[in-house]
C-alpha cells in the first residue's frame, strides 16, 4: 500500500500533494434502495482518481454526493480540510468544482463557443441592466471571459465547430465540447461522469489525451467513472471499485488488477 | 496608389539583393507597416508587420547564434504552417544555415532518412507529436544537437538537456543581442547569390527521397519572373495551407512573398482552413484540384436543399455563366445582352457564390499537381475566378509552363515561364532549362548527372508536346508509362483513364494496348456515387459485386466510354487510345492487394500479370469471362471472390490517320 499521509510521487514523476476532498463513511439510500453503503476514500490534489465498478454499482451516485447534488444520510464529505455543509448546485460551482454528464447536458440549439462561454458564468460580475445595455462593462468583461474560452477552444482543438451549432456536432465532439464547458470554469476539482461511454476507439484515445494534458497543463484534480477497465488503468493514478454501493478495493491500478474480490465483480464467479 | 506603381515600386531598391534576408530588411526599411504575416489564433487574427516580422526573425537567428549553429549546418523545420516556422527558415538563412522543410505527416523511419541524409543538427519542430518522432529517431541516429518547439503543451514533463521552447531561445537571442549582433550582421552580408537558400526532398515514387538543393539565385529569378508574369504587388493576401516541405508553399510564402512584399496568411489549424479562407478572402490562391472539388461539389449539395426560387435561379445564371463567364475573363468579345445579364448574375448569383467560397478578391490562382476535370475548372472560370494551371517540379523552383491570362484551357499547362526555355526529345520527353534549375542533388551526384545535363538540361520525366496552334505543352503522361501502339501511334494510359476518372460514377481505371491494335480497359465504379444513383432509382443489390454487374449501370458506364472515345478521336496525337472493350471490375483495385500504391497510384505492370485471364478475354473477342481473385482482408486474411464479368463493346469512331508519336 502506498504512504498516503503525506501525498506520493507517481511512476510518471508527478507530485501529487494532500487531500483535497475526503469521503467518510457515505451511506445514500433512496427510500428503502442502498445506492451507496458505508464508503469513505479521498481524492489528492493534482491526481487522477477514478471510480469504477459494473452497472448498478452507485459510482454515479457517488459522482452526484462528491458534485453536493445529492446529500447522503450517513456521512460527512470534507473539501479542503472543512466539513462540506449542504449546498446548492451553483455554490459547489462556486467552490471550485466542475463537472460533465453521463448523458451529454448541453444547450443543443446554441454554438459551441456559447455553451463554452455558458462555464464562464460565475466569472460574470455585471448584472442584467448592465448586460442589457452591454456598451462598456459588460462588454470589457465578455472580451476577457472570450479569451479565456479561446484558450479551452484551442487547447481541446475545437476551433472549427467554434460556430457551430452543438445539435449539429457527433457524439464524440459533443463530449469534447462538454468537457471545455468544464474547464471554462476553471476548476480546481474535475468530475467527469463516463467521458468515454459511448465512444470509438479512436475517440477514446483522444478523450484521454485531454485528460491528461488537463491534468498536467492546468494542475487540475480529475475524479471520473468509467467502466472501460482498460481506459481507467491507463489514465489514473488510484482507483476506487465499487459493487453493489460497497467499496471493494482501492489503490493504484496495479493493485486494484490483482485484487480478487475485483476480479469476482467483474468477471463473475462460479456458483458451485 | 495604382498596381502599375506598386509593382515599379516593389521592384525599386531590389538591385543587388541577392538573399531572402536581405530582402527582408529591403521590405522592413521600405514598408515596416504592411502587414507581413496574419496568424488566426484565439479566434482573432494576429497581425506581424514586416518591422516586426524582422525583429522576430532577427530574435530567432541571435538565438540560433546562442545555441551554437555553424555556418553550413542544416535546421529541418517540421510543422504546419505557421509564421514561426516560416520565420525559423529565414533565421538559419540568416546565420548562414540552410533549412530543410519535412512533411509533418511524415512517420519517423521516412523523417529518420531524411534527417540522416541532410546530417541535421537542428530540429524544429511544431508540437509534441514531432518531438517524440525526433527523440525516437534520435536513438539511433545520434546527431541532433538541439530541439526547439513552438507548441509548448504537453512539454512540460520532457527532459530539457537538449531542447527549448523557440519563445525561450528567442528571449535568450534578444538577451544576448550585444554579444551576437555583430557576428549576426557579419553572416548575413556573407551570403551570396549562389548559396543555398534551402534544401527540398522530394517526395519520391521511386526509391528513397532526394534532396534538392535551391541557391539563392534559384529561389528569387524564379519568384522574380513569376511575380512579373502575374503582376503580383504587395497588396496580395494569400493563404499559406499548403505543406511547408512542398516547393510551392517555400516560393509562394517565402519567396514571392519577400520579392512582392505581401501577407502571408496562416490558418487556424488544418481543420477551419475553409473558414479561413472565406475570411481573409485571398487574392492569389494556389490549391490542388482537390480542393476545388471538394468545393464544387458542397456548392452543388448546398443547392439541392435550398428553396425552389433559388435553385432556378441559380440553374439560370449558371446556364449563363457556362457561355460566357469564360470568355468575359478571357477578354473575347461578348454582346451587350449578354455582358448586361452577366452583371446582374454577378450581382444575384455569382458575387455571393464568390464570397462564400472565400474567392471574393480572387485576382489570379493556380491548379497543379495532377489534372483537374475540365467541368470543375470551368464552373471556377465562368464565375470570373481567374483560375489557370501551371506545371512545375521542385528541381525548376516550381516554374516549368504556365498559363498567360486570356489563354486559358483545361487541357494545357500554358506557355514556358518567363526565363525558361523547353525542348522535347525525340522519346516525347520534355526537357527545360532556366534561372531555376536546381544546383544539385544533395549528396548524390549520380542522380544529379541523370537528370541534369552539362548544358543545365534537365529531364521531367514526362511526355508531352507543344500544341503547334497555341504554343502552349500539354502533357501526356509519366515518360516511362507512354507507349506506341501496333500501328506506331502514341499509347499514353493515364490521358485516357484521367478523362474517365472526371465522372463521379468512375472511381478508376486502367487502360490497356501497349504493343497491341487496340485498347481495353478495367474499370472500377464509385460505390458512393452509383450507390447513391442506385437508392435514387430503386436499383436494389446486396454487394458491391452485384452492383458492378448491373445491367443498367453498364449501359450508363457504357455511355461515358462512348463519350470519352468521342472526344480522344478528336485529339489528333492520341486518337488511337480510343477504347474498344472494356469490363466493369468485381473488385476495387487495393493497396492491400498490392495493386495500387498507399498514395493510390495504379501499379500498371502488377494489375497486368493479376488480371491477365481478363486481360485476354478483353483481345480474344469473347463476351464474358469467369475469374477467381485472391483478396487480402483488413487483418491481413486472404481468400478469393469468383465472379463472372461481361465484357462490353464500346462503339469507337473512325479515324483515318494516325500521326505517329512526337513527330
Amino acid at each position: 500500500m502506498l504512504d498516503q499521509s503525506e501525498g506520493y510521487v507517481t511512476e510518471d514523476g508527478r507530485k501529487i500533494g494532500g487531500v483535497v476532498m475526503e469521503m467518510k463513511n457515505i451511506t445514500l439510500r433512496f427510500g428503502g434502495v442502498v445506492a451507496i453503503k458505508d464508503i469513505s476514500f479521498d481524492i489528492r490534489e493534482g491526481e487522477i482518481r477514478a471510480i469504477i465498478g459494473p452497472n448498478g454499482a452507485g459510482k454515479s451516485s457517488m459522482l452526484n454526493v462528491i458534485s453536493g447534488f445529492y446529500v447522503p444520510q450517513e456521512g460527512e464529505v470534507w473539501f479542503h480540510g472543512a466539513k462540506r455543509p449542504q449546498m446548492r448546485p451553483f455554490e459547489v460551482a462556486q467552490q471550485g468544482i466542475a463537472r460533465t454528464f453521463q448523458n451529454i447536458a448541453l444547450f443543443e440549439g446554441m454554438s459551441v463557443l456559447d455553451n463554452v462561454m455558458t462555464g464562464r458564468l460565475s466569472f460574470m460580475k455585471t448584472n442584467i441592466l448592465q448586460q442589457a445595455w452591454w456598451k462598456g462593462k459588460a462588454e470589457a468583461e465578455e472580451t476577457e471571459n472570450r479569451e479565456a474560452v479561446e484558450k479551452i477552444i484551442d487547447f481541446l482543438e475545437i476551433q472549427h465547430i467554434r460556430k457551430t451549432p452543438v445539435s449539429r456536432l457527433p457524439y464524440g465532439l459533443k463530449k469534447r465540447v462538454e468537457l471545455a464547458r468544464a474547464l471554462a470554469a476553471e476548476p480546481k476539482l474535475l468530475l467527469l461522469d463516463e467521458p468515454m461511454a459511448g465512444m470509438n476507439v479512436e475517440e477514446k484515445e483522444d478523450m484521454s489525451r485531454f485528460i491528461l494534458d488537463v491534468n498536467d497543463e492546468f494542475g487540475t484534480t480529475i475524479a471520473l467513472i468509467e467502466h472501460d477497465m482498460g481506459v481507467v488503468m491507463d489514465l489514473s493514478d488510484r482507483v476506487v471499485v465499487m459493487d453493489y454501493g460497497r467499496k471493494i478495493g482501492d489503490g493504484t491500478p496495479d493493485e486494484v488488477r490483482n485484487n480478487q474480490e475485483v476480479i469476482d465483480a467483474y468477471l463473475g464467479v462460479s456458483h458451485d | 496608389m495604382g498596381r502599375r506603381e506598386r509593382l515599379a515600386q516593389t521592384q525599386s531598391g531590389a538591385e543587388g539583393i541577392q538573399s531572402l534576408p536581405a530582402l527582408l530588411h529591403r521590405n522592413a526599411t521600405q514598408f515596416g507597416d504592411a502587414p507581413a504575416y496574419r496568424e488566426k489564433e484565439f479566434g482573432i487574427w494576429q497581425c506581424w508587420t514586416w518591422a516586426e516580422a524582422a525583429e522576430e526573425i532577427r530574435a530567432i537567428a541571435l538565438g540560433f547564434l546562442e545555441l551554437g549553429v555553424a555556418q553550413g549546418d542544416h535546421i529541418a523545420v517540421i510543422g504546419r504552417n505557421r509564421p514561426a516556422h516560416y520565420w525559423s527558415m529565414v533565421a538559419a538563412q540568416m546565420v548562414g544555415a540552410v533549412p530543410v522543410p519535412l512533411y509533418q505527416d511524415s512517420v519517423a523511419e521516412e523523417m529518420a532518412y531524411v534527417l540522416e541524409h541532410c546530417g541535421a543538427k537542428y530540429v524544429v519542430c511544431g508540437d509534441q507529436e514531432q518531438v517524440d518522432k525526433v527523440i525516437e529517431i534520435q536513438e539511433t541516429l545520434h546527431q541532433v544537437k538541439h530541439i526547439l518547439y513552438t507548441d509548448k503543451r504537453g512539454m512540460r514533463k520532457y527532459d530539457h538537456s537538449q531542447m527549448n521552447a523557440l519563445d525561450d531561445i528567442m528571449a535568450e537571442g534578444r538577451a544576448g543581442h550585444a554579444r551576437f549582433d555583430a557576428e549576426l550582421d557579419q553572416r548575413i552580408a556573407a551570403i551570396t547569390y549562389d548559396d543555398t537558400c534551402v534544401m527540398l526532398y522530394t517526395s519520391g515514387t521511386t526509391g528513397k527521397p532526394k534532396g534538392v538543393v535551391l541557391s539563392n539565385r534559384n529561389v528569387i529569378e524564379s519568384a522574380k519572373n513569376s511575380a512579373e508574369f502575374d503582376h503580383l504587388t504587395r497588396d496580395e493576401d494569400i493563404l499559406s495551407y499548403l505543406p511547408m516541405a512542398w516547393v510551392g508553399d517555400f516560393i509562394f510564402s517565402i519567396g514571392q512573398a519577400y520579392w512582392c512584399g505581401f501577407c502571408v496568411n496562416c490558418p487556424e489549424s488544418a481543420d477551419t482552413m475553409m473558414t479561413d479562407l472565406r475570411e481573409i478572402g485571398p487574392t492569389y490562391f494556389f490549391a490542388p484540384p482537390r480542393v476545388f472539388e471538394t468545393q464544387l461539389t458542397n456548392v452543388m449539395i448546398r443547392m439541392e436543399d435550398a428553396g425552389k426560387l433559388k435553385q432556378r435561379m441559380f440553374r439560370h445564371f449558371m446556364t449563363h455563366a457556362n457561355k460566357v463567364g469564360g470568355l468575359l475573363l478571357d477578354g473575347k468579345p461578348v454582346g451587350f445582352g449578354d455582358r448586361l445579364k452577366y452583371a446582374l448574375g454577378n450581382l444575384l448569383v455569382y458575387g455571393p457564390l464568390k464570397d462564400t467560397l472565400g474567392y471574393g478578391r480572387f485576382r489570379v490562382g493556380y491548379t497543379a499537381g495532377e489534372a483537374i476535370g475540365p467541368e470543375i475548372f470551368d464552373f471556377y472560370r465562368s464565375l470570373g475566378i481567374n483560375l489557370k494551371q501551371l506545371y512545375g517540379q521542385t528541381e525548376a523552383t516550381v516554374f516549368i509552363t504556365q498559363q498567360p491570362d486570356g489563354e486559358v484551357r483545361a487541357d494545357t499547362v500554358g506557355v514556358p515561364a518567363p526565363a525558361v526555355e523547353l525542348k522535347i526529345d525525340e522519346s516525347g520527353e520534355i526537357h527545360y532549362r532556366s534561372p531555376g534549375v536546381f544546383v544539385e542533388y544533395y549528396n548524390n551526384p549520380e542522380s544529379t548527372a541523370s537528370t541534369k545535363d552539362a548544358e543545365g538540361w534537365v529531364a521531367t520525366g514526362d511526355a508531352g508536346f507543344i500544341e503547334e496552334s497555341s504554343g502552349h505543352l500539354r502533357i501526356i503522361d509519366r515518360a516511362k508509362d507512354v507507349g506506341k501502339m501496333a500501328d506506331g501511334s502514341m499509347f499514353a494510359p493515364k490521358y485516357v483513364e484521367n478523362k474517365l476518372k472526371f465522372y463521379p460514377d468512375i472511381l478508376e481505371v486502367v487502360l490497356f494496348g501497349n504493343g497491341k491494335d487496340r485498347c481495353v480497359a478495367f474499370i472500377n465504379i464509385d460505390l458512393t456515387a452509383v450507390g447513391n444513383w442506385a437508392e435514387r432509382n430503386n436499383v436494389a443489390y446486396a454487394s458491391y459485386q452485384e452492383l458492378t454487374a448491373h445491367p443498367r449501370v453498364l449501359e450508363t458506364i457504357k455511355g461515358h466510354v462512348e463519350e470519352v472515345n468521342r472526344s480522344i478521336a478528336a485529339d489528333e496525337m492520341l486518337s488511337g487510345c480510343q477504347v474498344h472493350r472494356f469490363v466493369v471490375l468485381h473488385k476495387e483495385l487495393d493497396a492491400d492487394d498490392g495493386e495500387m500504391t498507399r498514395t493510390r497510384k495504379v501499379r500498371r505492370r502488377f494489375v497486368e500479370e493479376k488480371f491477365q485471364d481478363i486481360i485476354d478475354a478483353l483481345y480474344d473477342g469473347s463476351e464474358s469471362v469467369s475469374t477467381t481473385t485472391e483478396v487480402t482482408y483488413e487483418d491481413g486474411r486472404k481468400g478469393s471472390i469468383s465472379a463472372t464479368l461481361q465484357i462490353i463493346d464500346a462503339p469507337v469512331v473512325a479515324v483515318t490517320q494516325h500521326k505517329v508519336a512526337a513527330e
